[in-house]
């Protein structure tokens, strides 16, 4: 970028803070900045508590463990332990598509609550978690485990639930899982989902050391980490690996099962595409089991096509002749898919406001279209995040952290990208202004975005955004 | 009927609150005094000696038992005992469970928004031994108890309680309007009681309302679950509680903001009266084998 960009983005940021009190633009001063090439990070603190008085977009410890890890896993019943409110309205929030009949084999739509009342605080709600399990078990007696997702109450009043989940897992012989996720542990969703790999270790990993196993290995032997299959992404990238020769034996969480988890040290290869939400796992299998991971990422045909070749290189040449078949093969609809659109969205800005690794990963798939990132940030990022999306984006760059509605709003205003990419949250605010807009947690409800696959639904979704006459039809009231 | 008195009762744990309360609540029954009682300790043992039994059906196991406290009705957990004292327990769980805190919010608002406190003249809160949590401060934050009355003695611990309890007043005291009615000692005959009392009701801003001997005769009631007022009512201990009925209720709109001191004024003023020896710094954290 031109050094005019740079300065430009350094006036803005000042620009910016000048809007706070002096107290709040010293601390939000150190979550944005423009990347220098050359830098080892992006030059952002991140991972630290929002201020008070600002709009954030984080979620809480429970929404990542609920919400993000332990909610897709389609076999087991997720209890929103606490008061009602906190299950409901994050219920099916997340679109994590999986195969099975809802309320027979598969509970991920299902919203499983000990809607708690004064009493339940008063006198615990020990004995009501245990009531709900034995209902769950008599109600839908396929489920495969139960996992307790603390709401806040729990930890206040100090109910124990790994005494109660401990009784019952004796009792009806089933995995259950207690989960220490009150929301207002930690600043933001990310402390959830260390807390709820934790749970997976202690509870599902820990456990099936010495069961006895019917499982066969192969030498091809792969999990998925951190795939939630928003609208089938991991459906996409699964075939991927598997045309190359590899054996997927579990995928976590998206369309999981608790025997995939179980089997998942049985692995020879850990691959994780979000890196935020389940490297903790990752690392505690290669310490223990001495799984080795692999990052990888399946956005766009440039960064597949790398991601195929590097896990490749980990094995021997049948699968490096299978990384190479499957590249080729994709390589028509890659064309196809680019010489459509990339004459329409050639040139093209975007700013990026997402996230566990989305706010880096989607970059190549832009790229790949022709399209440049003028800004990006993450939700709830940490510092190992900021090192990775230096690989990802150019200088100049605009990098905030935790970024508050109010200076999205005016850095978008300021560096008038052609679209923008973010959440619920933000999509109105931005398309009043006229602004092309794209959900990039949901997809917009379309999808997948992964794989060669999702490729071709993502160029369509960005060029639908982007190239719709509406924005032509819109006028403001005082342009004449 | 004249203006609804609140007091309330706090005091460090086993320092004879309930007691204390008791007993005196039962000489202002005595003065024709309409008086409602809630415990606000999940023991539920605040009435026992006005209803001569112990643990009636409380406010949260009854709400427990029908469901939620909307269900319940004002008749199924208010009881009569001496004089016709009302009494009313909040209970809670049992120890180790739960929120006892919540209990005591949801109790009192149950009360007052069924008219429990109506044409009563005094409301008496009993609450265990220290303002814990936001739910045992409940009856001395706005529009509750106007009038606290600290039961301690002349015991280092005590003292702490009361000067700890008084922080807890000063926070509520400049928000809604409550105040410091008092000390109330309870003689446990430790040296220089009497003066220790009195130099820290001065301290606190405060003064020193009544100083309660030491009877066995309190005891004696006690066992039969009595107050000394219904057991013997020509002792003199029925005496010293008719006076302190007396000094409270003539006490009206005198409470005071407290000036809770700190640790160290607190052991200063322990040294002034010879209890406590000046500290040794050399011996702090020594076991005795060790010095």
């Amino acid at each position: 970028m031109s050094t005019d960009v740079k300065t430009r983005n350094q006036e803005l940021i000042q620009e910016v803070l000048s809007a706070y009190p002096e107290k709040s633009a010293k601390k939000r001063a150190k979550h944005l900045n423009v990347y220098e090439e050359g830098k080892p990070d992006c030059g952002v603190k991140s991972n630290i508590k929002s201020l008070p008085g600002v709009m954030t977009v984080r979620g809480c410890a429970y929404a990542g463990s609920k919400g993000v890890v332990w909610g897709p896993i389609k076999d087991m019943v997720h209890i929103s332990h606490g008061p009602v409110g906190c299950g409901q309205y994050s219920w099916a929030s997340r679109r994590n598509y999986f195969i099975g009949v809802t309320g027979v084999n598969a509970f991920g739509t299902m919203q499983f609550t000990s809607d708690f009342q004064e009493k339940d605080i008063v006198f615990g709600g020990d004995k009501k978690l245990d009531k709900v399990m034995d209902e769950i078990e008599a109600l839908f007696p396929l489920n495969n485990g139960i996992s307790v997702q603390s709401e806040c109450p729990i930890g206040l009043i100090g109910d124990d639930i790994e005494a109660v989940s401990k009784k019952k897992a004796k009792q009806i012989d089933k995995t259950i899982v207690p989960v220490r996720c009150e929301g207002f542990r930690g600043v933001s969703q990310s402390l959830g989902h260390h807390i709820a790999n934790d749970a997976v270790r202690d509870f599902v990993l820990d456990k099936v050391d010495g069961k006895a196993s019917e499982f066969v290995s192969t030498p091809y032997d792969v999990a998925i980490i951190g795939d939630y299959n928003i609208g089938g992404d991991a459906w996409s990238s699964r075939i991927l690996l598997e045309e190359m020769g590899l054996r997927v034996i579990a995928q976590w969480s998206g369309d999981g099962t608790l025997k995939e988890m179980e089997a998942t040290p049985k692995a020879k290869l850990n691959l994780i595409h979000c890196y935020r939400s389940m490297n903790y796992i990752c690392r505690h299998m290669e310490e223990k089991f001495g799984i080795p991971w692999h990052e990888y990422n399946f956005f766009g045909p440039t960064k597949i096509a790398e991601s195929l070749r590097a896990i490749a290189a980990l094995f021997d040449d049948t699968i490096k002749e299978g990384a190479e078949r499957v590249i080729a093969r994709y390589q028509p609809l890659v064309d196809e898919v680019v010489a459509k659109f990339k004459p329409r969205l050639e040139g093209k800005t975007v700013m990026l406001y997402v996230g566990g690794l989305r706010p880096r990963h989607v970059v190549g798939a832009y790229e790949d279209l022709g399209m440049e990132i003028a800004g990006t940030g993450y939700e709830f990022g940490h510092g190992d995040d900021y090192q990775r999306t230096t690989h990802y984006v150019k200088d100049g760059t605009l990098i905030y952290d935790d970024v508050t509605e109010f200076e999205l709003e005016k850095f978008v205003e300021a560096v008038k990208p052609d679209l923008v990419g973010s959440g619920i949250k933000e999509k109105y605010v931005f398309q009043k202004m006229g602004l092309p807009f794209r959900q990039m947690h949901s997809w917009d409800y379309s999808g997948p975005y992964h794989g060669y696959d999702g490729f071709a639904i993502f160029a369509r979704d960005m060029d639908m955004a982007i190239s719709s006459p509406v924005w032509g039809m819109t006028k403001a009231p005082w342009k004449k | 009927m004249s203006k609804l008195r609140q007091i309330a009762f706090y005091g460090k744990g086993g320092i004879g609150k309930s007691t204390t309360s008791q007993n005196t609540l039962a000489a202002l029954a005595d003065m024709d005094q309409k008086i409602l009682i809630v415990g606000c300790d999940p023991k539920a043992d605040s009435t026992r000696l006005i209803l001569h039994a112990k643990a009636q059906d409380t406010v949260l196991s009854l709400a427990a038992e029908a469901g939620s406290v909307e269900d319940l009705e004002i008749e199924d957990v208010l009881k009569f005992g001496y004089k016709n004292i009302k009494c009313v327990e909040s209970g809670g769980p049992e120890p180790g469970v739960g929120c006892a805190g919540r209990g005591v919010i949801t109790s009192i608002n149950f009360l007052e928004e069924n008219g429990a406190y109506d044409d009563m003249d005094y409301v008496s809160y009993d609450v265990l031994g220290d303002v814990v949590c936001g739910g045992f401060a409940m009856p001395i934050r706005e529009n509750k108890a106007q009038e606290i009355y600290i039961v301690m003695s002349g015991e280092m611990m005590a003292m702490y309680a009361a000067n700890n309890i008084s922080k807890g007043i000063l926070k509520y005291a400049n928000a809604g309007g409550v105040r410091l009615g008092g000390l109330i000692c309870n003689e446990r005959q430790t040296d220089k009681e009497y003066e220790l009392a009195d130099a820290l009701a001065k301290r606190l801003g405060t003064s020193l309302i009544h100083f309660v001997p030491r009877d066995n005769v309190v005891q004696h009631a006690e066992l039969r679950r009595m107050t000394v007022l219904e057991y013997a009512p020509d002792s003199k201990q029925a005496d010293e509680y008719r006076q302190l009925a007396s000094k409270i209720h003539a006490n009206a709109g005198k409470g005071t903001i407290p000036t809770p001191i700190t640790m160290d004024e607190l052991e200063d003023l322990l040294l002034e009266f010879g209890i406590m020896q000046a500290v040794d710094e050399s011996i702090v954290g020594k076991a005795a084998a060790a010095a």
